[in-house]
């Protein structure tokens, strides 16, 4: 379908954006790769009086380091996370997960930001960013605020960024070395996943292992009942039969809300099973 | 919301090597703007719903879906069609490599098929049967002819290391 027409702005600056957003209120939205957006224009799902073009401001398509830990810009394509030496080293999770969305010409257009912004609950980087608890940074009218990322996601489609703000910047603790692991099973190729978890930290170390679930309510979550179980020196089979506790799944085309519990429990059980074999450098299935 | 709050916007893109410029209407689709503007329609629309990846065009050097981008945002950008593959009539190596291997049945993903391709090839120019597999997994045969098409495109990596 032919989108509703809309008036087209191009911001020049981060703060130009904000401007454009102030000024136009809930009739605005941003415009960043267009992945998410361009086909709920195309369904007329939504139908926005103005989009700002935040898509050509290089000024945020970065990855810094920064200590404790890696910066990375909201405008960075999801191609641009795939093959980056210092995402790879430091938050090989983030890395990984970029390289799952959709398909390559997806991943050529698709920004870190807008991915995050459209709050899917099934989004890889959204459940991604909740396992490594990252922090993001929104600059509205008043200026920069950090939101964490657990925090960060609202509602299905909805996150905690105000109608006059952008998200401009992902925080990644750094983790080289962490033990990590991604469990994913969707439809088709290039579907969303149907649930996935994603899982940190080492089994025996002393740090809590996090682990996180996509599509397992409206917002990416933590599984409490598990890093709970783990920590109270639960075995494996045992913390992961409490991999659906306190979610709430919905059923939908892709799959009933029982199937999604039974998902969450053997994908819970098998990022555990693999973070405690060394050398932990990952695993997936798809 | 009103409609006529859509003002027309200046575009220069260049495609196939040749500068256009023209006043769009933002709403345009990049993929409406070569077929319907350009005259060029080699690029097919399939799904349009970003899905099935006929439309797969190169903006910049990078495979896109060109039905999930407005031609605003291909402004001042390089685009490179079907049609500007192949020089002075001879067929690109891929192209070759799809007509040698039958790489095509009905055709209508072929100009998407080959451009992802293309893309491929130029990051990694010989690749694996599983990695051309990977790197085409946005792109939908509904002949089911996937088989050829893969051996098309390994066989035009090698083809390259000549």
């Amino acid at each position: 379908m032919i989108p509703a027409p809309f008036e087209y702005r191009r911001a020049g600056s981060v703060d130009e954006a904000v401007r454009l957003l102030a000024e136009h209120g809930d009739d605005a939205r941003l415009l960043a790769g267009g992945h998410s957006l361009l086909p709920a224009l195309r369904l007329r799902q939504v139908a926005p009086a103005v989009l700002v073009d935040v898509g050509r401001l290089s000024e945020l398509a970065y990855v810094r380091d920064r200590g404790d830990h890696l910066a990375v810009g909201a405008l960075i394509r999801h191609c641009d996370l795939e093959r980056s030496a210092a995402v790879a080293a430091q938050a090989p999770l983030v890395g990984h997960a970029a390289g799952l969305v959709g398909d390559p010409q997806v991943r050529n257009r698709g920004t870190l930001g807008g991915s995050l912004a459209h709050a899917d609950p099934a989004a890889d980087l959204a459940v991604a960013v909740v396992a490594l608890g990252a922090t993001l940074v929104a600059r509205g009218p008043a200026g920069d605020r950090e939101i964490a990322a657990a925090d960060f996601f609202v509602d299905r489609h909805r996150s905690a960024l105000a109608g006059d703000e952008m998200l401009t910047e992902v925080r990644l603790p750094k983790a080289a070395g962490v033990p990590w692991a991604y469990q994913r099973v969707s439809r088709r190729a290039q579907d969303w996943a149907t649930v996935a978890v994603a899982a940190v930290g080492a089994m025996s170390g002393s740090e809590q292992v996090t682990v996180a679930l996509a599509g397992m309510g409206p917002v990416p979550l933590r599984a409490s009942a598990v890093e709970q179980a783990l920590a109270a020196g639960e075995p494996v089979a045992g913390a992961a039969a409490a991999a659906d506790e306190g979610t709430a799944p919905r059923s939908d085309v892709l799959a009933g809300a029982g199937y999604r519990r039974h998902l969450a429990r053997v994908l819970v059980r098998r990022t555990l099973e693999s973070l405690a074999e060394p050398p932990n450098l990952g695993s997936t299935a798809t | 919301m009103s409609p006529t709050a859509a003002v027309p916007v200046p575009i220069t893109v260049s495609v196939n090597g040749r500068p256009h410029r023209h006043q769009v209407e933002p709403r345009l689709l990049l993929v409406q703007y070569l077929r319907d503007v350009l005259g060029l329609t080699g690029t097919n629309v399939g799904c349009d719903t970003s899905s099935c990846g006929s439309c797969t065009v190169h903006l910049d050097g990078d495979a896109v879906k060109s039905c999930t981008v407005l031609a605003v945002q291909a402004a001042g950008g390089r685009v490179t069609t079907i049609e500007g593959l192949s020089a002075g009539g001879d067929l690109h190596p891929v192209q070759e490599a799809f007509h040698r291997h039958h790489g095509l049945q009905c055709g209508f993903c072929t100009p998407g098929m080959v451009m992802a391709a293309v893309a491929l090839l130029e990051r990694h120019p010989q690749p694996e049967p599983d990695e051309v597999r990977r790197a085409l997994k946005g792109n939908l045969c509904r002949c089911t002819g996937y088989h050829n098409i893969v051996e098309a495109v390994v066989a035009a990596g090698r083809l390259g290391d000549r």
